[in-house]
């Protein structure tokens, strides 16, 4: 393929990847990376900074549509922060450690998961959890828009969430992925934040928790200008229109309908790594 | 002077986030046409990785890049402005949080602050 060419194609997937990402909340970066080293055969390293980058535009560029429907909760997000920065740091130094084999069966496992977890919750009505002290004293307790108008929530396991965070850095560094799932589940299942304040604070936080191995990335010469251009132009369009059908769309049918995508690509990767063919 | 609120706080948030992103999308993608009006018709495939150029792994050499007109570099220009933005917002959100005399979430924020630029200032 020609340079031209080969630009358009990675456009074309990257807007497709950053589209189900922003709508799910899982983020682009699960699905650009196997889609790149599975369908072009790109080397997983540079598809790996390519798609982390990508994570940043795709986190900024829908949070200002979150944020300004009032579901994201910035305290939470900043706070949580502390836990997935330096994990992210951690993980970018070990991605440079590991053979690309290994990290293709771990990136496979991780989309696994991700692909039961999406297709497995039941949406929103989950129970709310009880006041926590530690919550109450962060002031992480508030509210979010309904079609019954405000609903307040209260915020559990800080600790609990705290702790998986950090590991959700660490696979976010590793990866280069925004690792949305990981921190849906910490915040939707163990802090009991209702579904959409978790999918959009997640995706508020991805930005960050990137940019901290996004520095390690860059001094490392995984961030290849000619290939990361299109992804990251791609997914960030994609990502926006995602954004903007969030607000209407039905979580329940999203979440099966990416799982079983994201499913067939985990088992393809998995795979791959085994056979040593990444 | 308006009051500080977290809702005024996460508007103006939202809107950082938004111009920075699309600053550096435009960056990219000017950088991008210019790098493709001059190799769009070479062969390319990235299937072996061999480290991108020393003048694209730091932002001293980026810039320097960027002042002998290298289109790539201007791709690159346009990343490190991307991977900027995060830290801008949580840099003003440290300024809010102390408008709003949160103890609490400034030294939060701090440490977040620290840990991006660690990661962005030093060479790894």
């Amino acid at each position: 393929m020609t340079t031209l060419e080969f630009t358009l194609v990675v456009f074309l997937i990257s807007a497709v990847a950053g589209f189900l990402g922003a709508l799910t909340g899982l983020g682009g970066g699960v699905v650009v990376t196997p889609a790149l080293t599975l369908l072009l055969g790109v080397d997983l390293r540079y598809a790996i900074g390519a798609s982390l980058v990508s994570v940043i535009a795709t986190s900024s560029g829908a949070a200002a549509a979150y944020v300004r429907e009032g579901y994201s909760n910035i305290r939470i997000g900043m706070f949580l922060e502390v836990a997935t920065t330096p994990g992210a740091l951690i993980g970018a130094f070990l991605a440079t450690r590991t053979p690309t084999s290994a990290l293709a069966v771990i990136f496979g496992l991780m989309l696994l998961q991700a692909a039961w977890q999406s297709s497995r919750q039941d949406p929103d009505e989950a129970a709310n959890a009880a006041p926590d002290i530690l919550a109450t004293r962060l002031k992480f307790d508030s509210s979010y828009p309904t079609s019954g108008g405000q609903r307040p929530y209260h915020v559990g396991r800080v600790k609990t969430g705290f702790g998986l965070m950090f590991g959700a850095g660490a696979i976010s560094g590793l990866l280069g992925i925004g690792s949305g799932a990981l921190k849906v589940i910490a915040m939707d299942q163990a802090m009991r934040i209702p579904f959409k304040v978790s999918t959009t604070t997640s995706n508020f936080m991805i930005g960050v928790t990137a940019a901290a191995s996004a520095g390690v990335y860059l001094s490392r010469g995984y961030i290849e200008p000619g290939l990361t251009m299109p992804v990251m132009l791609g997914v960030l369009s994609g990502s926006i229109l995602g954004a903007r059908l969030l607000i209407v769309a039905r979580t329940r049918v999203l979440r099966w309908v990416f799982g079983v995508v994201v499913g067939l690509m985990a088992l393809e990767m998995i795979f791959s790594g085994i056979r040593g063919r990444i | 002077m308006a009051v500080w609120n977290d809702e005024r706080l996460e508007r103006i948030v939202a809107k950082l986030l938004r111009a920075g992103v699309l600053l550096s999308a435009a960056v990219v993608l000017l950088g991008g046409i210019c790098h493709l009006a001059a190799h769009g018709a070479e062969p390319v495939a990235y299937r072996k990785f061999q480290p991108a150029e020393a003048s694209y792994r730091s932002v001293s050499g980026i810039t320097g890049a960027v002042a002998r007109a290298d289109c790539r570099a201007v791709i690159q220009l346009g990343l490190v402005l991307l991977i900027a933005t995060p830290v801008a917002r949580v840099a003003f959100s440290l300024v809010a949080f102390a408008f709003e005399r949160d103890r609490t979430y400034v030294f939060v924020t701090l440490v977040v602050l620290a840990v991006l630029l660690y990661s962005l200032i030093f060479s790894h």
